[in-house]
């Protein structure tokens, strides 16, 4: 039986200057690498393959088949892409990773881009996240001065160059194909598929892009075995992940854990929902993710368990709202992103986040009837799995959940004619002798 | 404006970090907020010269981006995250309250240029909420009177220092270090807030700790030499391509 | 007889298809085999059902943006099917896939009508005063695929709106509200015409077609953006608010402005063309034409069309009926005695073919000639030699060659078709174009061209290089095009001749109008007859004779048209019969001017009042191509039929005039007649006489003027730009002002020594342009043929002559 947090990622994010190659050096970083460069190519990726490491990024596909997709008798150039657009809403795990410890993820890249003979590596990050970006900047420099980076790596005849990319403030460039269009600078809208990125992805080459916890917990992998990996987790959801717990909790913070671990287990470790309040939804990972409520505190958290209640694992952002929390106000602000980040280029997803925003506001303020409900949930049928990309079937995961669950406070608004909530109460200084 | 030459040649240098130098158009239009302080004509007809593709081809890209502001921008660039969590943890009330202070709209310069206020999508620091950004550095667990001291302390010259971060440099600046030009702040800062420890506290606190590493580990194909390693590499074969349909999505 | 079909068998277009390459499927109950990687969309359009959509175009790559083309896919042919919709745009057909339509699936009707409803909640009801209402896709399917009444209406929805309507070139406007976002223009602009001067711009629910604020949308291929468009978004200034799609008839047509034979559509109302569109013909201009071919049709209407004959009377031009001009024409031409024919390169083949048997049995000429601009004995050797009867190439075979060499031909301005074609090969990546031009042209960089640098009248050298440079890849996959422009580079068709005899490469010419290559075929040469009879062989000449019904046919080789003009000053020749031709295009403007001048006797036959009809003696009015029916011959050889649009009264077709003037001059016992007054009458005499089955003449033996390069000055390049100053331009300011603005080009060395601005300086006089660097050699200047003053024959200098530059305003 593993213990109930299992850090890994986040072990060394406490050490002194954490972010310096002396400091990870000092814990051991690199030797990972010493030893993957030691095995073939196809070993890495069998190991990784073993290890049951699905994509942390929120699809959860497995790493190790994703790279080995990759065809190796074509003669183009292959590339790895680091998907750092860390940009849905509640997750917020891969900043913190690479600002605290940018050397782990930068040995993941090596030891994936030898895996898949990539010789040329780009880390995606999004703009809005400076010092993260300076942060990572710094590792690879000091990574080429040490040897890991550049021409024949500790020896081994293996060369390869990273380039760190800062995007420029685009949710929907968090979709692999519309990251790989922002990179090759153009308009983060995502590419048709097929072909897959594996095998026509950035610059028509074979390309994978893998999240950075997915990355980063390669070296670990690699390091201390696949078996150890799949000793954590649950059958089909193995190893660990960082569960960012936000919102209405004592303590908000990153719990790293096996998968599988409750939220009653989270909220329990975060010292409890806020003091004399009560749990009322939830988000498993992130904004996308159907929202959930107190029924589901019990459900594993993995790939299976959250599946099976109509959800996702997504990143594993936990957003915990109380029963302060006005669910049609979350809704509302939800859809509003997701047309403000909506690419434009399908029908579904540009005008119907146009239209529910419409629809969702007149609801808010108590305006319409019920049959506003009927038609916003029609319009929801009419754009999931309508649209081009997944973003819009992200868009439609509030509306259609919270009406689920909380159909009642919708019709609240409209008999009460408006919102009968407080947003006062519902903030972090809520109930203490600051006001706002 | 013209631009400089030197800029010209670091347009140029941006783009020759990629394989194909249109990839460099991002941090190219970041280099451009940091010479020009917005998006101007010069610098998209620069980029485009520099690419070799249309000015309306850059002008595509530089208006899908929300980085790049088209109306010259103060010296600092407040955000504040109204995104669902941050919104009801509070930050559409110091949202609206820096309106009322500073007497600007969203996505507005004060009258003395020092400060652009805009709310923000979710900028992945959930954990400290609600949160504000200052030329993109984090500024966690605000009110509504942290953000009008800081402000105030913008606005007067006084030096910020972010939360999880440096000193606060200028939005040119912050610019210029995401066109890849680093400067030397890396090493200010903390590894972590206290949010990202919570956990990881709590472990040590505990002595939970992952399991210990696999006896035996895996030691199959593994290759005698690197050299040889390297040499399997370039021959072997990756798994057909029939697979690929399962892979539609991650 | 002339025009002969071309041959097909390069192209592969058979029907036949191997059996392993087809795919069955069941479409709404109904199995089809269609063949491999067909899209759902197309394979269900072949079993009668039309699946809505807007971005899909089947001449652009596949998006799968609109989602309107949604259809229920219950088993992918794995036995599996699809748990949502798909975009049959982007899927394409698999062995055993069932798809079920709009038509015969509840699923795939409700998400279009989904789909439909988005589409119409932003979407502006202005289709009372949309060019597009009529004629609307987004209309007809928001019929049929739509939901009658607005949810999002009835909700109290704010729609998204734009000030109206911007500006994105002088020609075509766009009214962003109307726009669905489909990317056919900017797609069509970056994918097919290589100008991405409009793109996407801004996000999301703001997203809209775009220009960059200082460059506005460049192209000459804009209009294809209009035609393409499913909304009302984007008009033509030219067309806007004109007409109702619903007045208009239409009537197929083919373009005049070049020697490409562009299939277009002419819609009229009330005797007006209203506007031109692209006609679809896959084998030609595919469903693309040049804004020329689209908005340049106005010269027909223009004020100063010739609406009746004219005689001189005491030095006054004065009206007359048909027949006194007919008559007077006829006892002046019998007067004047010997006389030339200058036809023009705008003739239809029947014309031609009625000016070249007018100069032989009525005149007893063979001083004929549809040169109007500069030309060489070369030339004419060469068009009997190689190119009259020939059909070796087609646009197919431009897109299945390794190579395709350009000498002396810049296609993006002079053959708009063949641009588009080449540039679709190389796109693909299977076709290079290598240039012999002075410079690296924006057409040539969007081919991803090669260029073989050359100054004007060192092509010769430069196509005899090519047989010894394999990396150029002339072999018998080559195709080589001359331009018309070569006439006047020493040797180097000859060259060109020899290039493609000793690599098996194909060799076709391309010359820059609609009746040039007719003319060819119909004997408007001195020294060829109708159906590429030698002049110069007595079997032809008695096989023609035979064909006409006349004794004797004249058998000295003629005179070409800057003979004629020196013989017309010389008094060697006293009348002269022309066409359209414009003194400014002819080798020597001011000689042809003095020749007419001259000359004493001339009878002009025009469409518009000119310097040549004010100097006529008889005027005679022809009707423009819409007027009259006929057949063009693009440079492939292909004949290119088509029937009048209008009847008019007041104009007659060349030929009628011609046989008019014979008969008169035959009943003054002078000459045959021509024995035929219609098209229709024509075409079967054509027929009749057919083509030459003798010995072709051959270009043995043949001397060229020698090539003296001179080493003072500079060479001048030039050529006309697709927009230009042309008469045939007139009359549509806004498609005018599209054109390039004129500059000359230069090296960086010669723009240094002399500055932004340029005075050049020839032997006809100077011209003053902005200046512009391009990759030209340091003795070379490019400048526009006719894009300022009276053009560069006329203003400059001589062909071939050497000019000199200097720096600022001289």
């Amino acid at each position: 039986m593993t213990d109930v947090l299992t850090p890994v990622l986040t072990d060394n994010w406490g050490d002194e200057r954490a972010w310096t190659l002396a400091s990870y050096a000092a814990r051991g970083g690199y030797t990972a690498l010493d030893k993957a460069l030691s095995m073939t190519p196809d070993a890495v990726i069998a190991e990784v393959k073993d290890s049951g490491l699905r994509g942390r990024g929120g699809a959860g596909f497995p790493t190790g088949m994703k790279w080995g997709f990759i065809p190796q008798d074509n003669p183009k150039p292959k590339y790895l892409v680091v998907n750092a657009d860390e940009s849905e809403p509640g997750t917020c795990k891969d900043i913190p990773l690479m600002m605290a410890s940018p050397h782990t993820l930068v040995e993941g890249v090596i030891i994936s881009s030898y895996a898949i003979r990539a010789n040329k590596a780009f880390i995606y990050i999004r703009g809005e996240v400076l010092h993260v970006i300076r942060r990572v900047q710094r590792a690879v420099e000091e990574a080429y001065a040490a040897g890991h980076l550049g021409t024949d790596i500790h020896g081994s005849g293996f060369d390869l160059d990273i380039v760190v990319h800062a995007g420029a403030g685009a949710y929907i460039c968090g979709e692999e194909t519309a990251l790989l269009e922002g990179l090759e600078g153009r308009r983060g809208q995502p590419r048709l598929r097929p072909p897959f990125p594996a095998v026509a992805g950035l610059y028509a080459s074979p390309t994978v892009i893998n999240n950075v916890e997915s990355i980063a917990s390669v070296p670990s992998i690699i390091g201390h075995g696949q078996q150890w990996f799949a000793s954590m987790g649950t059958e089909k959801s193995k190893g660990f992940g960082i569960f960012s717990l936000s919102g209405h909790v004592q303590t908000p913070g990153q719990y790293e854990a096996p998968l599988g671990i409750t939220l009653r287990t989270l909220i329990d470790l975060a010292g409890g929902v806020r003091e004399g309040h009560e749990l009322k939804f939830w988000t498993p990972g992130g904004s996308s993710t159907p929202l959930l409520t107190a029924e589901h505190l019990d459900m594993p958290l993995d790939f299976e368990g959250v599946g099976a209640a109509g959800s996702m694992l997504g990143t594993r952002a936990l957003q915990i709202f109380d029963d302060t929390t006005c669910v049609v106000r979350a809704t509302l602000r939800w859809t509003e992103f997701y047309k403000h980040e909506s690419c434009g280029k399908c029908t579904p997803c540009r005008e119907g986040t146009w239209w529910l925003v419409q629809t969702l506001t007149a609801l808010e303020k108590g305006q319409g009837t019920e049959a506003d409900l009927d038609l916003l949930l029609d319009q929801c049928d009419n754009i999931l799995g309508r649209s081009f990309c997944a973003l819009a079937d992200g868009a439609v995961s509030p509306i259609m959940s919270s009406i689920k669950y909380f159909r009642d406070e919708y019709v609240a608004h409209l008999t009460e004619g408006g919102c009968p909530f407080d947003p006062a109460r519902s903030t972090a200084w809520a109930g203490q002798e600051v006001t706002a | 404006m013209t631009l400089t030459p030197e800029t010209y040649d670091e347009l140029r240098a941006i783009g020759a970090r990629y394989p194909e130098p249109r990839s460099g158009l991002l941090p190219m239009l970041h280099l451009v907020q940091s010479v020009e302080g917005r998006i101007t004509p010069e610098g998209i007809e620069a980029c485009a010269d520099v690419l070799g593709i249309t000015a309306a081809d850059v002008s595509g890209v530089a208006t899908f981006y929300t980085m790049y502001k088209r109306r010259p921008v103060g010296d600092y660039h407040v955000g504040v995250c109204t995104n669902t969590l941050c919104a009801v943890m509070g930050g559409d009330q110091i949202f609206q309250r820096l309106k009322d202070h500073l007497d600007v709209g969203n996505d507005e310069t004060t009258d003395d240029g020092k400060v652009t206020l805009e709310h923000i999508e979710c900028n992945a620091a959930c954990d400290y909420a609600p949160v504000m950004t200052v030329n993109w550095e984090f500024m966690d667990n605000m009110t509504p009177e942290s953000a009008v001291t800081l402000v105030d302390e913008l606005r007067s010259g006084t030096e910020v220092q972010s939360t999880r971060g440096p000193r606060i440099v200028t939005w040119r600046e912050a610019e210029r270090v995401l066109a890849g030009f680093p400067d030397d702040l890396a090493d200010d800062g903390p590894a972590a807030g206290p949010a990202s420890l919570v956990g990881l506290g709590i472990a040590r606190e505990r002595g939970w700790t992952a399991p210990p590493s696999d006896a035996s580990g895996s030691s199959e194909g593994v290759a005698d030499t690197k050299a040889e390693a390297v040499a399997q590499a370039d021959t072997s074969r990756a798994e057909t391509e029939t697979k690929q349909e399962e892979a539609s999505d991650d | 007889m002339t025009v002969s079909t071309p041959s097909t068998g390069s192209t592969g277009g058979s029907a036949e298809m191997d059996r392993t390459d087809l795919v069955t499927l069941t479409i709404d109950g109904v199995q089809v085999s269609v063949a491999k990687d067909t899209l759902v969309i197309r394979a269900a359009e072949q079993v009668g059902v039309q699946i809505p959509r807007f971005c899909d175009h089947p001449l652009l790559a596949p998006v799968g943006a609109c989602r309107q083309c949604l259809v229920d896919i219950p088993d992918a042919g794995n036995g599996r099917g699809f748990p949502k919709p798909q975009a049959s745009c982007t899927l394409p057909v698999a062995e055993g896939m069932v798809v079920n339509t709009q038509a015969t699936s509840e699923v795939a009707d409700k998400a279009q009508q989904g789909i439909m409803e988005f589409l119409l909640i932003n979407h502006p009801l202005d289709c009372p005063v949309c060019d597009k209402g009529g004629e609307c896709p987004l209309q007809n399917q928001a019929m049929s695929n739509g939901r009658g009444e607005s949810r999002f209406s009835a909700g109290g929805g704010l729609k998204r709106t734009y000030p109206k309507p911007i500006n994105i070139s002088a020609q075509v406007l766009l009214d962003r509200e109307r726009c669905v976002l489909c990317a056919r223009c900017t797609r069509f602009s970056e994918q097919i015409a290589g100008d991405p001067f409009i793109a996407l711009i801004e996000r999301g629910a703001l997203q809209q077609v775009g220009i960059y604020e200082r460059e506005p949308f460049d192209s000459y291929f804009s209009g294809n953006t209009i035609q393409i468009c499913p909304v009302g978004a984007l008009t033509s200034a030219d067309y806007r608010f004109r007409s109702r799609p619903f007045d208009l008839v239409s009537t197929p047509g083919v373009a005049e402005h070049d020697s490409c034979g562009a299939a277009i559509r002419i819609d009229h109302r009330r005797g007006r063309v209203m506007r031109r569109l692209a006609g679809n013909d896959p084998e030609v201009n595919e469903e693309w034409i040049s804004d020329k071919d689209r908005f340049a049709f106005h010269y027909a209407t223009e004020p100063d069309r010739l609406g009746y004959p004219q005689i001189r009377e005491d030095g006054e031009l004065r009206p007359a009926s048909w027949p006194e001009a007919f008559a007077v024409a006829a006892r002046g031409l019998q007067a004047a005695g010997a006389t030339g024919v200058l036809t023009g390169g705008r003739v239809t083949a029947e014309d031609a073919y009625a000016y070249s048997k007018f100069a032989r049995v009525s005149l007893g000429t063979n001083d004929v000639d549809f040169r109007s601009r500069p030309l060489s004995a070369e030339e004419a050797a060469f068009l009997a030699a190689e190119v009259v009867l020939r059909s070796e190439v087609t646009y197919a075979d431009l897109e299945s060659a390794g190579t395709v060499v350009l000498a002396g031909l810049e296609p993006e301005d002079e053959a708009a078709t063949i641009f588009l074609r080449l540039r679709k090969a190389t796109m693909h990546g299977t076709t290079r174009v290598v240039a012999i031009a002075p410079y690296a042209t924006r057409g040539l960089t969007k081919m991803s061209g090669h260029l073989l640098r050359t100054a004007p009248g060192d092509e010769a050298a430069a196509l005899e290089a090519l047989v010894e440079h394999a990396e150029h890849g002339v072999d018998s996959t080559a195709v080589i095009l001359v331009g018309e422009r070569l006439a006047t580079a020493p040797g180097a068709l000859s060259a060109a001749v020899t290039l493609a005899r000793r690599t098996g490469a194909r060799l076709a010419w391309v010359p820059r109008r609609a009746g040039d290559r007719g003319a060819v075929e119909t004997g408007c040469l001195p020294n060829l007859l109708p159906g590429g009879r030698p002049v110069a062989d007595p079997a032809a000449r008695v096989d023609a004779a035979a064909e006409w019904g006349v004794d004797h046919l004249p058998d000295a080789v003629g005179r070409d048209a800057d003979q004629i003009v020196a013989a017309l000053v010389s008094g060697e020749l006293g009348g002269l019969v022309v066409g359209g031709v414009d003194p400014d295009d002819t080798s020597d403007p001011a000689a042809t001017r003095a020749a007419i001048a001259a000359a004493s006797f001339v009878v002009a036959l025009e469409l518009r009042e000119t310097d040549v009809t004010r100097a006529a003696d008889v005027v005679f009015p022809v009707a423009p191509v819409a007027d009259k029916a006929g057949t063009f011959v693009t440079w492939e050889g292909r004949p290119r039929p088509f029937d009048a649009v209008f009847s008019s009264p007041s104009s007659l077709p060349d030929l009628r005039i011609l046989a008019g003037i014979a008969e008169e001059l035959a009943a003054l016992g002078h000459g045959s007649p021509l024995g035929f007054r219609t098209v229709v009458e024509a075409r079967a005499e054509m027929e009749q006489i057919g083509p030459w089955d003798g010995e072709r003449a051959s270009l043995d033996g043949l001397e060229t003027a020698p090539h003296t390069p001179s080493t003072t000055g500079h060479a001048l390049a030039a050529w006309k730009l697709l927009v230009d100053n042309g008469t045939m331009q007139d009359g549509d300011k806004a498609y005018r002002a599209t054109g390039r603005f004129p500059v000359a080009r230069v090296s960086a060395a010669t723009y240094d020594a002399h500055g932004a601005t340029l005075t050049l300086t020839g032997d006809r006089g100077s011209v003053t342009l902005p200046a512009e660097v391009a990759d030209l050699a340091d003795d070379v200047v490019w400048v526009p043929a006719n894009s300022g003053g009276r053009g560069v024959l006329a203003d400059l200098a001589s062909p071939g002559s050497r000019i000199t530059v200097t720096g600022g305003n001289a």
